[in-house]
Order: structure tokens, then sequence, then C-alpha cells
């Protein structure tokens, strides 16, 4: 470990909030010193990855002991079984359609919420125009409001014009929260991106819009891309509305779906199968995380929400 | 980011423009920035508007002849708001209140504590850097529906949270009391301290090692190094992240809805009373009354962290570039 300090590391590396790969060999200069420092930041390391790891871990291992021991506080369940797995997928659930619902209600939103918010995006970012920080910051407020404020008056609304237990009342209200947060996100992006680049397609002969529809677009797909996962794990994660607007088992999202399984012997509360469903909800937006992490963090940082 | 270097692609020529370039600047703009107003408009806008008329209004009567629900809710004036503070229904409002903001205070405190210390380890980590990156967006990622319901598992009587902490006397942490509080404030702040530790993270890869290194040339402590440098700079990181966090914590719902479960008076939110009254009562008048009253208590609390704490949320978009 070099503790010599490096000048010619100037902060260049860590535009946008997010260290790319060359940064940490300064910033650690000051700290990573003393044997008992590092020792410490081992003991940290581990520490934090229990304290994040520990849950998750226990609601799979809960998911694969057998019913009878439920309860049974082993590290590894023994003997393994799947019934849970089984369990939760048997019919008179609608795991399976839920976890479609699911994929419709959160894939559908987030498709929609990028073709508006990605347009918009572009403009806050790129365009010079009177009202641009009154526009963004109403936006940004938007997204702070409760939604409960903006359920009760739509759930009265979707009552009358016999929206409930329909796709669209759990999407278009998830919009709400969706739209801010992909228009943050993606501001962002398109701020991050080199002016030179319209500059040389507005040189070239380009008006504005084509600009951004032959240059900056298809530059902008990995922010894009961020924008989406953030937005769809938002989405999937979404439980009050899908809660409030269906009372059709069939319509219902995987997280509702999952908290309102019921024991098949009378009071006894299916705890293996619903973690069971549990993992199986989650599993999606784990893979995700571990695919793109670092795409995710990126973005995270860039919208600071949710 | 380091991808958008590459040369732009060639474009075909066009015969210029005779209209000014502002005015078509502005044209764009509205025309880009309408389809998410559009969208606003009718997903938050109208129902604000539409919460405020439905405050004024009460549940729809029986009919004393005939015992058949009228059609259509009576005006009932300010009643819905009154009731906020009289009668059952009120003292139930004002708990539903005081657990919110309790809620609010104890876990933002106590993953605000966390959430910094994660982030001082994970920027002097040299090792296992995605590991952690990987594992602090597990809690993030994991729908709080379904933690409310890992953790409801975690909490039972016979359950690994009293096998591990109380071996012999059993807490009964999901039922009715403040044992419940801790519950929910436990499962609220695993899920998101992590989350504040990145965005603190993301804080402090900003600031010039320069700084530090002049600090221990001057003979800097790391414990004044910490409050005196590290603190003041990323407080803009930290200020926002805190703010997001509160707005969140206020409108809690799904976590102690699926953790302790609906109606019960020692983790019950504004959002959650306010939900019951929605859909079990069709009560909306109440429903909305409640629901702006928290919608006003964030409006406050939001306008309260921007002005004094100076929480530059646009700010810290734009100067990022």
């Amino acid at each position: 470990m070099t503790t010599a300090s490096t000048p010619q590391s100037a902060p260049a590396s860590v535009e946008g909030g997010v260290a790319t790969k060359p940064a940490p060999a300064k910033t650690r200069s000051v700290t990573a010193g003393t044997p008992i420092g590092r020792f410490f930041t081992y003991v940290g390391v581990a520490v934090i990855v229990i304290y994040c790891l520990a849950p998750f871990y226990w609601m799979i291992v809960s998911s694969l002991r057998r019913s009878t021991d439920t309860f049974s506080n082993d590290a590894i369940p023994s003997p393994a079984s799947t019934q849970n797995y089984q369990d939760a997928f048997a019919s008179g659930n609608g795991f399976a359609r839920a976890l479609l619902n699911s994929l419709i209600v959160a894939g559908t939103t987030t498709i929609l919420v990028l073709i508006v918010g990605t347009l918009t995006a572009y403009a806050l970012a790129r365009l010079e125009f009177r009202f641009k920080n009154l526009a963004l910051g109403i936006i940004i407020t938007t997204s702070m409001f409760p939604v409960i404020t903006l359920l009760v008056p739509l759930l009265q609304l979707f009552t009358d014009i016999k929206w409930i237990d329909t796709y669209q009342a759990m999407i278009v209200p998830s919009m709400s929260f969706a739209l801010p947060l992909a228009v943050w996100i993606l501001t962002t992006f398109f701020q991050q991106m080199p002016y030179e680049l319209e500059e040389a397609a507005q040189i070239d002969g380009c008006t504005p819009a084509q600009a951004f529809r032959k240059v900056i677009l298809p530059l902008a797909a990995p922010g894009v891309f961020t924008t989406a996962i953030v937005v769809f794990i938002a989405s999937w994660n979404e439980f009050m509305i899908a809660l409030a607007v269906i009372n059709d088992a069939s319509l219902k999202t995987a997280p509702v779906i999952t908290s309102q399984f019921t024991g098949q012997f009378g009071r006894d509360t299916p705890f293996g199968t619903i973690m069971a469903a549990g993992v199986l909800v989650t599993i999606p937006l784990v893979v995700m995380v571990l695919l793109f992490q670092r795409r995710i963090v990126a973005g995270l940082t860039a919208g600071g929400v949710k | 980011m380091s991808t958008v270097a590459a040369p732009a692609p060639p474009v075909r020529k066009k015969t210029p423009r005779l209209r000014s370039r502002t005015e078509g600047v502005g044209r764009l703009a509205a025309l880009l920035l309408s389809p998410t107003f559009l969208v606003l408009g009718l997903v938050v806008g109208y129902p604000i508007l539409s919460a405020i008329r439905l405050s004024f209004y009460g549940q729809p009567g029986v009919d004393p002849e005939t015992g058949f629900v009228q059609e259509g809710q009576p005006f009932v004036g300010l009643d819905n708001y009154t009731a906020m503070f009289t009668g059952g229904e009120g003292s139930r409002f004002l708990n539903a209140l005081g657990n919110t903001t309790f809620f609010t205070i104890v876990t933002v405190l106590l993953e605000t504590v966390i959430g910094v210390a994660m982030a001082l380890v994970m920027h002097k980590a040299f090792f296992g850097r995605s590991l952690i990156r990987a594992s602090i967006l597990v809690p993030w990622a994991i729908p709080t529906a379904i933690s409310g319901l890992l953790w409801n598992f975690a909490f039972q009587a016979d359950g690994v949270v009293n096998a591990f902490f109380v071996p012999g006397d059993p807490i009964l942490w999901t039922t009715d009391a403040w044992q419940a509080k801790v519950a929910v404030i436990v499962a609220d702040v695993w899920k998101t301290a992590p989350f504040i530790g990145l965005l603190v993270l993301a804080g402090l890869q900003v600031i010039p090692a320069e700084v530090y290194e002049a600090a221990k040339v001057d003979g800097a402590s790391p414990w004044k190094t910490f409050w005196r440098i590290t603190l003041p700079l990323v407080k803009p990181a930290l200020v926002v992240a805190v703010l997001f966090r509160v707005l969140d914590v206020l409108r809690m719902f799904d976590l102690p809805y699926t953790l302790i479960g609906a109606g019960k008076q020692s983790v019950e939110t504004v959002s959650m009373f306010s939900f019951e009254q929605a859909i079990k009562f069709n009560n909306y008048g109440l429903a909305s009354a409640y629901a702006l009253a928290l919608f006003v208590y964030t409006a406050v609390v939001a306008y309260v962290f921007v002005k004094v704490l100076g929480a530059d949320v646009i700010g810290a978009r734009a100067g990022r570039k």
C-alpha cells in the first residue's frame, strides 16, 4: 500500500458523485496506513455485509425448511425442503398470476414513464428557456407528496368510472412517484453528456430536435437503461395503491398476495410459505442489483430518491 | 459516464431555419415538457384539488324511511377538520400523528448515524468494494411490504430475534404495544440506513484528498478531522438524503401494515388511518381531511429543511454538471 500522495491525481475522476475505477488510489492514501486502521476497516466491512445480508439470508433459509421446523434457528436448513415453494404456487394462492400482474404493472409504468420522462429531462438538462428551474422544482416537489393524499380522491374517481379492479388503476397512480423519479435521474445523465456533441450536430445543420433524436438519444441509452431499472424496482415494490384499488384476487400484485397468504389450517400463519413467496418476489430485484450494481448506484446517487 | 466520449455520428445537412433560434428552443421546450405536466396534472394536481373538495363532504347518510344508503355525500363544512381534534376519531388521529412524528425523528436519527458510519467504512475499504455495494443494495431492493413480512416472522414469540437477544423470556414484539414500535423502527432502520450510507459515500468521494493531507500536516486528530472537514463537506449530500428519508417516513404505510397490522394503535400512522377510513368505512371526506393534514405537515417539514438547513435539492443537480 503506497501511502505517498500522488499529486497528479486530479479530482477529474470523481465527477457525478460515483468514483470510477482509477479514483480509489488517491482517496485511500490518507487512511489505510496503520495496521490497526486496516483491521478496523476489515471488521467494519464485515459488519456492514452481515447487517445487510443476514435478514435476507434468514428469509431464504427459512423458506427452505420443512413446515414442521419453520421456527428452527439452525443456520442451514436440514433437511432442506422445497415444500414451501410448492405451497406458494398452490393453485388456491394465485401466486404465479400475481407475479405476472406485478410484471405487467411495473413494466408498463416503466415504459410509459421513460417515454414521457426522457423528452422532459432532455429539455431540462439541455435547453435554455424561461421558468426552467420552476419546472424542475414543480416536478421534484410532486414526488414529495404523500401518496395517500393522491390515493383517496383517485379511489373515489376510480369507483365512479369503474376502474376498480383494472391494471390502469394501479399504473396511473404509480406514475405520480415514478415520473418525477425518472425525470430527475435522466436530467442528471443528460447534464453529464458533453455539450460538444450537440454543438457538432448543430454546426452540421441539425435542429435541436434532430440533435436530440440522432445524437443524444443513442448515446444516452446507458442512462435510460439505469433509470429503467430504478423505476422498475420502485414500481415493483409499490404496495399501498395496489392494495387499495384491487379486490379481485386474480389482479393483485405479488407483494399484496404475499401479505394476504393465509394458512390452510385455521389460524396458523404459513410463515414458511410467506418467506418462500417473499424470496420469489425479491429474487428478480436482487439479480438486477447484482448485475447492474454500479449503474444502480450511479442512478440512485444522481436521483437521490427512494 | 465513461461511454459518452464517442464521436458524434455523421448527421445529414439541413437547410437553415428562418425563425429565430430562441423562439424555436422555447417552443421545443414547451413541447417536450407538456406530456410530463399533463400526466402530473392528472395524477397529482387533480387529486389534490379533489381531496380539498372531498374534505368538506361526509359519509352518505341512510334514508330513515327506506333504510337504503342515500345517493351522494352530504356537505358537512369543516366537520371533518374539527373531528381531527375531538372525539374518538380525533384521539386516534392525534395518536397517528404522534406515531408518525415519533417514527420520523427516531428512525431518521438512527439511520443517519448508522448510514454515515457505513459510508466512512466503505470509503476506507480497499477491498471487496463491489461486494459491499451489492450487499448494501439488497435491503434497498427488497420490497418494503416483503421486508415487513420478513421482520414479522423474525419478531415472532419463538422467532429468531427472541432466540438471539432475549432467550428465556421472549418478548411479544408483534403485539400492540411499545415493543411493536421497536420492531417497526428496527425494520425501517435496517432497510434504509444503507441507502443513506450510499448517498453519503457519494458525497465523501468528491472531497479532494488534498484537504485531508493538509489537515494531517497541521496535526489534526481523526476526530477533529471528521467534525471539522468531513461532516461540513458532506453536509449538502447528507441534508438532501435526510430530507428524502424524512419525507418518506412521514408517509410510512407498508412497513407497519405488514409487520404489525392494520388498526394497531401503537404503530398506526396517518397514512394508515386515512387509508382505513377510505377503504373500510368509505368515508372519503374524513380520509381526505387526514391525508391533506399529512400533506400540509409534509410541506411544512420540507420547507423548514430547505430554509433552515439549506437543503439545496435543485442546486445539488445543477451544480453537478
